[in-house]
């Protein structure tokens, strides 16, 4: 059995991934973090304010709904969705935005940053800067802007900073690369809230620990409506912290089977995917050793999914590590896929998945019809799809029906 | 034969001299423009050349050397392609080389070949921006037996008990992070530079050297008031960004060094 106590070790490394990988400029800041962010964890005044938060103001807990007519029509393993999609600001990135402002508080820092791909962390974070009153600047890439402009109204609403950043392919990676560097600049007054489970020690680990909330309710309410655990566990995965908060707190239920889904893009092939785990190669990127996406002399490789939260070259440590003990499996699902996903939950259940979550609905519908009847299977619907409708009007809609 | 950094720098304390060290970005525009700069710059007085290996994601860097990165890439520029070029400076100058690089490419050169291969090629020391003494000896495969140098960096942020954590573990020289903030010019020096500086000093007998944000002689002067040896880098690589296929290049680049130099001797 797995021993979570653990993960990570002190330094921030699951098994032989993770650590801390930043330039010295950042060090201080980031083991004053862990030590502030060890601190709140067990301060009973710090857990009970962000569970008040979860519950007032983000609307946790979120429902676990038995997606019925999705089960008849796939005709094999029930069906529930974790409906972080109906959680404020659209997905399960609040939970995480609540958590680090807390702390970003605690530490008396005063300005915010952030960066997002899909801008949906951008926009939990932009949220949780207006309720504190604090200066709120999100780094984005130019192409992701475009992608989701809705998103990008949405942060400067907020009364966000939405920069947009040009360099490289222009989407997660450069936003990152760019939020780093205004952090090594402006360590002393600014606080990071990194929005996935990524990067250097202490964020995977914090993270993790602050979407956990999605798995210790799932595994509540599928004991009170199923009296039993689920048979698998089905999540998206870019950083992978939406997988990882539904999956952790079933890691030493060993009955449980769980699967990431990873952006299988146009195909697997140099350039057209983003899924780490299919061809993906140890390195080290942005602070953390995993599994990336690089050519034969290092060079971080381009990556594609019509998914801009997916859109990243590098895989979260610990999963990196739960892979290696056989614990978690992964699949990747094509843009292709997850397109016809998000069709099929809007019309079969009247919920627009992010395109990001239709990467786990896509694997369900390949997977549930080969499960058996009584089986029981819980995928996290991490996000919802309005931000995604422009685009998927563009790409499925015939030309001037959505004009 | 000691390591030729370590002989620059007794040469340079027994004359009384501090040390001028020129950041070039190896590739940009093309490496035997790399090569050429490196005999030129001996000339013009330059004490030590910090190569830096390109990467795709530099996060330690301002704008100027995330360019000079991409033009660097865009040359064709490798790991294997850097360490070709040293051995070809190697041909006829002694000038001490350090490798300024992210972890990722020498992490899939593969740790302990590269740092052989390095060595093997006549480089000096190594400069890994990413990877801080904590990792290594967190990670087996981080072990490595040669005689380079580590050039660790200390920031202003860095905490008085770091200072001497980092300081045991390195060698060659200290390079101190003159400001908070990626690579990139400015325009004052910061006042508190002597103190720090005292601060380092006294944790270790390495020479230490300030970088980031120097541009000018003045600068330069002022740096070598209190460390022994100051980095100079995107001053320069903006000038390579100007004139890089100036037919000119070489002699315009060391016409701009040669002060810089003078000033170190100063």
């Amino acid at each position: 059995m797995l021993d979570l106590a653990s993960l990570p070790d002190a330094h921030g490394h699951f098994g032989p991934y993770g650590g801390m990988f930043v330039p010295e400029t950042l060090m201080t800041a980031l083991n004053d973090l862990t030590a502030e962010y060890l601190a709140a964890r067990e301060d009973p005044a710090f857990q009970k304010q962000l569970a008040w938060l979860l519950h007032e103001y983000a609307g946790r807990p979120t429902p676990l709904y038995f997606a019925e007519r999705l089960t008849q029509q796939l005709g094999g393993a029930k069906i529930y969705l974790k409906r972080e999609d109906l959680l404020h600001t659209g997905a399960h990135k609040i939970n995480n935005a609540l958590g680090q402002i807390l702390l970003a508080q605690r530490m008396g820092k005063k300005r915010i940053i952030a960066e997002t791909g899909a801008g949906q962390h951008g926009v939990a974070t932009a949220t949780v800067c207006a309720r504190a009153g604090l200066e709120c600047v999100i780094y984005m890439g130019a192409v992701d802007m475009e992608r989701q402009a809705l998103n990008v109204a949405r942060m400067k609403f907020l009364g966000a900073k939405v920069v947009a950043v040009t360099a490289g392919q222009a989407t997660l990676k450069e936003a990152i690369n760019e939020a780093m560097r205004d952090w090594v600049t402006n360590v002393r007054t600014t606080h990071y809230i990194l929005g996935s489970a990524l990067g250097s020690h202490p964020y995977p680990m914090m993270v993790r620990d602050f979407h956990r909330v999605i798995g210790d309710e799932a595994r509540r309410q599928i004991l009170e409506r199923e009296n039993r655990l689920p048979d698998l566990l089905v999540a998206c995965v870019g950083g992978g912290s939406n997988a990882i908060g539904l999956f952790w707190p079933f890691l030493q239920d060993d009955g449980v089977k769980m699967v990431g889904v990873e952006a299988g893009g146009r195909g697997i092939r140099d350039g057209d995917h983003a899924a780490r785990f299919q061809g993906g190669k140890l390195g080290v990127l942005q602070g953390t050793k995993t599994y990336l996406l690089a050519d034969d002399d290092g060079q971080i490789q381009l990556t594609h999914s019509v998914s801009a939260g997916l859109d990243y070259a590098a895989i979260g440590p610990e999963h990196a590590y739960l892979r290696d003990q056989g614990r978690i499996g992964y699949d990747f699902a094509t843009d292709a896929e997850a397109l016809d996903a998000f069709q099929r939950l809007s019309r079969t259940e009247g919920i627009i998945p992010a395109l990001e979550s239709a990467h786990a609905i896509a694997h369900v519908i390949k997977v549930a019809p080969q499960m058996r009847a009584g089986e029981i299977l819980v995928a996290n619907l991490s996000g919802r799809g309005d931000k995604d409708v422009a685009q998927a009007a563009e790409i499925l809609l015939p030309r001037g029906t959505h004009e | 034969m000691p390591n030729r950094i370590d002989q620059k720098f007794a040469d340079l304390r027994a004359a009384g001299k501090a040390a001028l060290i020129a950041y070039i970005a190896a590739g940009d525009p093309h490496l035997d423009a790399t090569r050429e700069l490196a005999w030129a710059f001996e000339e013009a007085g330059v004490d030590i050349l910090e190569l830096g290996v390109p990467f795709s994601d530099p996060l330690a860097d301002g704008v100027v050397n995330q360019l000079a990165a991409t033009r660097a890439l865009a040359s064709g520029t490798t790991a294997q392609g850097v360490l070709d070029c040293v051995r070809a400076i190697r041909a006829q100058s002694q000038l001490p080389i350090v490798l300024y690089t992210y972890m990722n490419p020498i992490y899939r050169f593969g740790f302990a070949e590269f740092h052989r291969a390095a060595e093997a090629a006549g480089v000096d020391g190594l400069l890994i921006l990413d990877l801080p003494p904590d990792e290594d000896a967190q990670n087996a495969e981080l072990m490595q037996q040669t005689g380079l140098k580590r050039i660790r960096l200390i920031a202003p942020t860095t905490p008085p008990a770091r200072i001497a954590q980092l300081t045991a573990g390195a060698s060659g020289f200290v390079y101190y992070v003159s400001r908070e903030g990626v690579t990139g010019e400015q325009a004052e020096i910061a006042t508190s530079l002597g103190e720090r500086v005292a601060e380092i000093r006294a944790t270790t007998a390495l020479p230490i050297a300030v970088g980031f944000g120097i541009s000018t002689p003045e600068h330069v002067r002022q740096v070598t008031q209190h460390a022994d040896a100051v980095v100079v880098g995107s001053a320069i690589v903006k000038q390579i960004a100007e004139f890089g296929h100036d037919p000119a290049l070489v002699e315009k680049l060391a016409a701009f060094v040669r002060p810089l130099a003078a000033a170190a001797k100063a």
